[in-house]
């Protein structure tokens, strides 16, 4: 298995990116460790701007600072930065348009045995109802590396979803481009459709393997793209097969499924819509795989539901 | 050289028929800082509205947004927008809102969430200094807003950095919508809270624009960055306004429109007597 966390691919990429141009900038709050940042201080010090633990500020100075022609990457954990700075996200960058890279680290239930304060299950249903602001979560560290080149060149304010932990990989090579708001294509199939995000895209590919063994064509759309949401893969998946499921970190309200749904549903004839996430309760605590079993992110909740549904 | 005086008293009008006309906006809030705005504006600050982008412009930042209408009609009298569309101020789809709208020229960010400006401005700063522009950024904080957290993170890294390139101006005026600010949540000893957090203080009577001028051109400390706090009346100008909570966001009658015209063409007349 890839032992390379994707926060680790990101600092690589950007200390790469602020070699070519000095006005990107990284801003940390008493999170360069946490964030894999270490590299890029040593590197790029003159780079690198430290606020302290102070979710509000850092993303106001990264406003300003993005307001003054620097290309800021906000590096703090997604539980905070996606709940404490959230006013700050909406007026400073998403309504000031302030070309602000906001990078959740750590997000889902990558600090799984830390408990809910340390859980960001709700970033992107607060995210997604920003205006003007994308969200993007990447699967493996080759998506990772492709979207911190694209933010890098982009001037929109962005989201971004990271994990703590290495995930196995989801490509095979580097990826040689990466389109915001378009669905990937991992598998194609026409009985099943899985539409899932970040680290649930490996779950969706290894229970898709599982069930191609079965007999089942078994289509994998990677959502990396939260906002803007790929609607036509969603209703092309909804006419071409028979059900879909969705799978994500992040609460069954509000995320990824309800978007699928919201589309889905706006669609005559369309497939039926299963949401798996996590509860509506304080998550269970433990390693993410355990986690993942738990709330039925799992191959073999999902043979249970497509043998429900198709067979 | 503008008349400063002169220049505050024509623009409180211009507040007073916007609102009056609008039938909404702040204004007590607005008449308390109109002469800031006006030595900022017309004294201050190096600003070109033909040039609204110019990277070596001073930056201005509203973090008391709610003060909108003196912002407009400043901005108008500047050169920035056309007079003529003060007239719309707050109609559907204005651009010229209850609070900063960045959509205009001359208005780097939007405000109107309390406790955002600091930090922003201090972002501000901090780029300059980076990019060893000289350029000096000000912020506009009311007294009431000090309630919020997020102004102490923004007093705690702008004297961490150095940022000498960064004032903040407190507009004191003592009042909030609900009341007196320290019945409503205590902010004294406010230079010492300044002092301690790494500033340097200077205390002034923010309705003197004369004397607010002069400090405000003052050379900052090396280092520090600089608290202004601008000892101010609501509702500076109008005596129905004056230290009134009420007339926070109060909108004037007709009665009370007719009065706050006269006193204010009192005082104009008064001025050119002098
Ligand atoms: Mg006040």
């Amino acid at each position: 298995m890839n032992k390379i966390a994707n926060r680790q691919v990101m600092c690589e990429t950007l200390i790469d990116e602020a070699k070519q141009n000095q006005d990107i900038v990284v801003l940390t709050s008493d999170s360069r460790g946490s964030a894999s940042l270490v590299a890029f201080a040593e590197s790029q010090p003159k780079q690198m701007i430290e606020v302290g633990i102070a979710e509000q500020n850092i993303v106001s100075i990264a406003a300003g600072l993005a307001h003054s022609g620097k290309r800021p990457f906000v590096a703090s954990p997604a539980c905070f930065l996606s709940m404490r700075s959230i006013e700050q996200i909406k007026v400073d960058v998403a309504y000031s348009n302030t070309n602000v890279k906001l990078i959740g680290i750590s997000g889902g239930v990558s600090y799984g045995a830390l408990g809910m304060s340390h859980h960001s299950l709700q970033d992107i249903a607060v995210t997604r109802a920003i205006p003007n602001l994308q969200v993007i979560i990447p699967a493996d560290r080759f998506e990772t590396k492709a979207v911190f080149r694209y933010l890098a060149q982009s001037d929109q304010p962005a989201y971004v979803r990271l994990g703590r932990n290495p995930v196995e990989d989801c490509y095979q090579a580097e990826l040689t481009d990466f389109e915001v708001g378009k669905a990937v294509t991992m598998r194609n199939g026409n009985d099943v459709t899985l539409i899932a995000t970040g680290e649930t895209v490996r779950v969706a590919l290894d229970a898709a393997t599982d069930l191609e063994a079965q007999g089942l064509s078994v289509r994998v759309l990677n959502m990396h793209t939260i906002k803007p949401l790929d609607q036509k893969a969603i209703v092309k998946a909804a006419t071409e097969t028979k059900l879909i499921i969705t799978l994500e970190e992040h609460s069954i309200y509000s995320g990824l499924g309800a978007a699928v749904a919201e589309v889905v549903s706006a669609n005559r004839d369309g497939a039926a819509v299963k949401i798996l996430g996590i509860a509506d309760e304080p998550a269970v605590t433990g390693k993410t795989k355990e986690i993942f079993d738990h709330y039925g992110l799992s191959t073999e909740n999902i043979k249970q539901i497509v043998t429900e549904h198709l067979l | 050289m503008v008349n400063l005086k002169k220049k505050a008293l024509e623009i409180r009008k211009d507040v007073i028929e916007m609102i009056f006309h609008a039938k909404t906006g702040h204004t007590g809030s607005d008449l308390s800082c109109t002469d800031i705005l006006v030595a900022l504006y017309y004294d201050v600050m190096n600003i070109d509205p033909r040039n609204p982008d110019d990277p070596d412009r001073d930056r201005y930042i509203q973090s008391k947004g709610h003060a909108a209408e003196v912002y407009w009609a400043v901005l108008a009298d500047k050169g920035f927008i056309e007079k003529e569309e003060l007239k719309t101020f707050s109609a559907f789809g204005s651009r010229l809102i209850g609070h900063p709208n960045n959509k205009v020229d001359g208005v780097e960010m939007n405000t109107g969430s309390l406790g955002h400006g600091l930090s922003i401005a201090t972002g501000i700063a901090l780029a300059a200094k980076m990019d060893n522009k000289s350029y000096h950024t000000f912020t506009l904080l009311g007294d009431g807003e000090l309630a919020e957290g997020s102004v102490w993170e923004g007093a705690m890294a702008a004297a961490h950095y150095q940022l000498d390139n960064l004032t903040a101006i407190i507009d004191r005026n003592g009042l909030q919508i609900t009341g007196a600010s320290e019945d409503v949540m205590k902010v004294e000893p406010l230079a010492n809270k300044w002092r301690a957090f790494g500033w340097e203080v200077i205390e002034v009577d923010g309705n003197d624009i004369h004397a607010l001028s002069e400090e405000l051109h003052k050379q900052p400390v090396d280092g520090k960055p600089t608290c202004i706090i601008a000892h101010t009346v609501k509702g500076k100008g109008i005596s129905m306004a004056e230290n009134a909570a009420g007339w926070h966001h109060r909108v004037p009658n007709q009665e009370e429109y007719d009065q706050a015209i006269a006193e204010l063409d009192m005082q104009l007349e008064a001025l050119a007597n002098e």
